[in-house]
């Protein structure tokens, strides 16, 4: 370990509790409670696959019996024995030394899940896993690889989160996708800390040939920090990505979330959408980088961001650099507070002021900016709709 | 009974006074028309009978069904039996039209039932219902949204603020029959600039509003025809405004 990394590691400690494999529904109420929060189902017959960490310890790891053969769910660790050729892979898109959580991340490393989609495969219901913190103070570094062969389709959900009794700690997560021609990838991450836990997810996707990558990201409980910037590189002809997030920022959290989108083949298309709101003392950045790199490329940048105290703030800081010729990219982005107008004219229907404000920020974190299934976006709607009913 | 009574009511927005001395009451059932050029103070007007917050009443009162509102949150007027076709409403991004009825409703099947109906007859598809409301709707999209809203209210006192302003001809015979029909013995405050949606709603009285006060009241059908012949400089020229009676049409 440099002594850099030490200096990041900090005050936290890398001793885990250690937590035996056992199936989701025998967990303790309140751990199960918690990675409900975030999306994880006990009932493992509606995920095609699940992958369950508990600090460094894999509690889970199945696929259900109707996808064996069309997916693989492993830790890492015993994907990396088992798969020679996934070395090629590994730290390939993100660099061990981009930063110092980078280097934690390789010198001390914790798991993580390797996912794969068999070439052709349509999978019809999500594969899940859930990231979990358990013990106080602790740093859980996770390295996660997901690989979806050519003309394959998933849905991934992943919730990372910590135990209720736990307040601080430093959650290291880095995320590799290789979307190979023409496959769809539908990654959905929604994270729920608490006030003193720092996070430092640290993603980048490949996108081949006419593939396709949606990563949705979801943080609605405080936080101490986090920063986060994954990039995606449209590699392959007609290749698309699109970043969505929906941010609440309550008490002090600190968010800092962007997204880089690098237009390379010919036809890419990239999207990052964002909905922040900020209340309380929080302070959310929202940034976006829009790299045209081919002559028939194009992407949009749209952050829409709503204040909702005084004592808050919110940052878009939309960036655009077209390289070439005909490289076309552009943004809009919009901060405000509620606009009092939109206030009356509810209230002139009838609801109270209390009642229009919250109409008006539960219609602000659209879900429907996330294109999942009704099922996953209902979910997601009623843990958006519960954090605004109780901000309210 | 009067359902409005308006009295000696004088207005500011931003520290400038905007309405002065209005006054006038609509008996139950009747129809009343308010006329007047643009920036007289129509809108300012009906958004001070609504309440809202920008609008301080500097002095006089407002009673709805008997009631003094004058310092009433607008919800509450609401609940009480006011609604309104708002001329220009805000679009709201990330509210759907149909949430907005949804949350209007007390007697959720009737209520529904009723929406169908009546989207039914103003020729405004349904999807309308799951799109924010007002964003990207058309002039004649958003007068449909309106006054599907108040129809779907059923309120005791219904408030049309300028239903016949930016709709094409078509679309003006849609909405006047459909208005026509279903505020049949209703109390209603009518904004009109250019009088179109008089051609489909019978009304009982008119007042004409001259920079920020009711120069003339009298019947609609007589005022809306001096206005046709003479525009608005016939009220100009009308000795109330002098502050003397106007013999015509009182």
């Amino acid at each position: 370990m440099s002594p850099k990394t030490g200096s990041v590691l900090g005050r936290y400690s890398r001793k885990a509790q250690e937590w035996p494999s056992c199936p989701l529904s025998l967990l303790p109420e309140d751990v199960l409670k918690r990675s409900m929060e975030v999306g994880v189902i006990s009932d493992e017959g509606e995920r095609a696959a699940t992958y369950l960490q508990i600090d460094h310890s894999v509690v889970f790891q199945a696929v259900q019996d109707a996808f064996k053969g069309k997916i693989e769910i492993l830790n890492t660790r015993e994907a990396l024995k088992r798969y020679g050729w996934l070395r090629e892979y590994w730290w390939r898109l993100v660099k061990t030394d981009a930063d110092e959580y980078t280097k934690l991340a390789d010198s001390l490393w914790d798991q993580g899940y390797f996912i794969r989609v068999f070439e052709g495969e349509k999978v019809t219901l999500p594969l899940q896993s859930c990231l979990l913190m358990s013990t106080e103070n602790l740093n859980q570094n996770v390295h996660n690889i997901i690989i979806a062969e050519p003309r394959s389709e998933a849905h991934i959900i992943t919730g990372c989160t910590v135990h209720p009794n736990v307040h601080s700690g430093l959650h290291v997560g880095v995320s590799e996708f290789y979307v190979k021609e023409g496959a769809k990838v539908t990654f959905t991450m929604i994270h729920s800390w608490a006030q003193e836990v720092e996070v430092r997810p640290r993603s980048a996707a490949l996108i081949e040939d006419g593939a396709t990558f949606i990563s949705n990201y979801v943080c609605l409980k405080p936080v101490k920090n986090l920063q986060m910037y994954p990039t995606a590189y449209c590699r392959g002809a007609s290749s698309r990505v699109s970043f969505n997030s929906i941010l609440y920022g309550a008490g002090d959290s600190k968010i800092d979330v962007g997204a880089k989108v690098v237009l390379q083949g010919e036809g890419s298309r990239g999207e990052v959408v964002s909905r922040a709101i900020a209340t309380d003392n929080a302070q959310i950045y929202v940034r976006g980088f829009l790299l045209g790199e081919h002559g028939e490329s194009r992407a949009h940048l749209e952050c829409r961001g709503l204040l909702l105290s005084d004592g808050a703030m919110i940052y878009a800081i939309p960036e655009l650099l077209a390289k070439v010729r005909g490289a076309e990219l552009s943004h809009e982005a919009a901060v405000g507070k509620i606009a009092e107008d939109q206030i009356l004219y509810l209230m002139a229907r009838g609801f109270s002021r209390e009642e229009a404000e919250s109409l008006i920020v539960r219609g602000f974190m659209d879900v429907s900016i996330l294109g999942l299934p009704d099922k996953l976006s209902s979910d997601i709607k009623r843990m958006i709709d519960a954090t605004t009913a109780r901000a309210l | 009974m009067d359902i409005l009574t308006v009295e000696d009511l004088s207005v500011e927005v931003s520290g400038r006074t905007i309405l002065r001395d209005i006054n006038f009451s609509i008996p139950e059932g009747e129809v009343h028309v308010l006329f007047g050029p643009n920036g007289s103070g129509k809108s300012s007007l009906i958004k001070t009978i609504l309440g809202f917050p920008g609008y301080k009443v500097l002095s006089g009162s407002i009673f709805f069904k008997g009631k003094e509102i004058t310092d009433m949150p607008t919800d509450e007027r609401v609940k009480l039996g006011m609604g309104v076709a708002f001329q220009n409403p805000p679009a709201v991004r990330g509210v759907k039209l149909g949430e907005i009825l949804k949350g209007m409703m007390r007697n959720r099947e009737e209520v529904e039932k009723r929406i169908g109906n009546i989207l039914k007859e103003l020729n405004f598809p349904t999807d309308f219902l799951t799109r924010d409301v007002n964003l990207g709707f058309s002039g004649g999209e958003t007068k449909k949204s309106e006054i599907l809203q108040v129809l779907a209210q059923d309120a005791d006192l219904t408030i049309l603020d300028e239903p016949d302003s930016g709709v094409d001809v078509e679309n003006l015979q849609v909405i006047g029959a459909v208005l026509s029909r279903r505020l049949k013995g209703k109390s209603v405050l009518l904004v009109t600039h250019l009088g179109y949606i008089l051609r489909y709603i019978d009304a009982d009285m008119a007042h004409v509003l001259m920079d920020g006060t009711i120069a003339c009241s009298g019947s609609a059908l007589k005022i809306l025809g001096q206005i046709l012949k003479e525009g608005y400089s016939w009220c100009e020229k009308c000795p109330r405004v002098k502050g003397l009676r106007c013999e015509v049409f009182l």
